[in-house]
């Protein structure tokens, strides 16, 4: 299939396919995906900056059907993805400026792939022990198992530092019924800024930073976090979209398409979550960062972005 | 259980099916010619392209969750 507005030529079956592939990752693990989708379009033949724009319009309509199933199982706290967005996108346009200095300085590739693969590593060490010593205390001492929304409160093996930062007297405290969480308005600022400073600097939704400190930093329950970082993603990713469309490098049919098979894909990933703990979720999660690392050293060691 | 998987199989694929029936159509109904007045919005309007595009991809995420929905609804009920 042409379309025209990217001037390439790719299969629509392959697009809703991969749509259909990042969906069910999306709806599983709050992310938007970026990393399998971006690649995929420049396989295709999709100049860059084409890929990028793209591929964020795609995440919008992927987050949107991912969100509502989310939201229809209660996984969803709009008071906090409203107040996360604010600093996201505060987070994202500093990324972007970051990108534009490190521009003039000429060394941006370098620098940006050290750190991302930095990122990716460190992220999934730490979910990996977490997870891991988690699951163990579970095994050695067993909670009575409970239905609804109680089902939904989580255990972390790093609990205690999340307790303290919940305890942090910053005021505004703000108090967030949904998630059972009362923290400092500064604190959910500062991951979300921290989270859009990643998404605008390494590119993508930055779903794999967003997620993991939603629960360890902020000590939001892992099911809440994926439905509230999908809610959230919606408003940063528009946005990201709009300021994309209006450079040009935005095909709307291409991700439309993708979305075709994203909103299959989403919902299984989304229902899929009910049969998992938030340990478990979080275990299955960490080998996101590291395909992204792994892609980043591809693209070091080739010379060339895929 | 096992029965249980394999209806929840059996209504997943029905689903499937009927989906892609329905996702081909809007590719050729709705899509091709969406395509000529799209590249033109973009080429000559980029702010209204820009808002186009955004209203597009939640839209038909919002249709598209309703009818999957739906259809999911009707095949579980039918295969019940």
């Amino acid at each position: 299939m042409f379309f025209p507005i990217s001037n390439s030529h790719i299969s629509p079956i392959y697009l809703a396919i991969v749509g259909f592939l990042i969906g069910i990752l999306g709806g599983f693990f709050g992310v938007g995906g970026s990393f399998i989708a971006g690649p995929a379009l420049r396989v295709m033949g999709m100049d860059w900056n084409f890929a990028v724009g793209t591929d964020l319009a795609h995440i919008v309509g992927k987050s949107v059907v991912a969100a509502k199933r989310h939201r229809a199982l209660g996984n969803v706290d709009l008071k906090l993805g409203l107040l996360m967005a604010v600093g996201t996108i505060g987070g994202a346009e500093c990324g972007a400026q970051l990108i534009q200095a490190l521009k003039r300085a000429g060394n941006v590739n370098f620098v940006v792939s050290i750190v991302s693969i930095a990122v990716y590593v460190s992220i999934s060490t730490f979910m990996i022990w977490e997870s891991g010593k988690t699951l163990l205390q579970n095994k050695r001492s067993p909670r009575e198992k409970v239905k609804g929304a109680k089902s939904k409160q989580d255990q972390s093996a790093f609990q205690h530092v999340t307790r303290s930062i919940q305890r942090l007297n910053f005021p505004p405290m703000i108090k967030l019924p949904v998630s059972g969480v009362t923290i400092s308005l500064w604190v959910i600022i500062l991951v979300s800024f921290v989270g859009g400073l990643f998404s605008g600097f390494l590119g993508g939704g930055a779903g794999y930073i967003r997620m993991p400190s939603m629960v360890y930093v902020l000590g939001i329950p892992t099911h809440l976090a994926v439905g509230t970082d999908l809610f959230e993603i919606i408003i940063s990713a528009s946005y990201g979209t709009f300021s994309h469309a209006i450079k040009g490098n935005v095909d709307i049919l291409i991700a439309l398409v993708m979305n075709t098979g994203a909103a299959i894909g989403a919902q299984i990933g989304a229902i899929s979550t009910q049969y998992f703990a938030g340990p478990t979720i979080r275990l299955a999660f960490v080998p996101l960062p590291l395909i992204g690392a792994a892609i980043v050293i591809y693209t070091l060691v080739a010379g060339h972005n895929l | 259980m096992k029965t249980e998987t394999i209806k929840t199989l059996k209504a997943f694929v029905v689903e499937l099916a009927i989906y892609a029936v329905l996702v081909v159509g809007y590719f050729f109904l709705v899509l091709r010619f969406l395509g000529g007045w799209l590249h033109q919005l973009e080429i000559h309007h980029r702010y209204t392209y820009a808002g186009v595009a955004i209203l597009l991809i939640i839209g038909q995420a919002v249709v598209l969750e309703n009818v999957t929905t739906l259809l999911l609804r009707i095949i579980r009920g039918r295969t019940e």
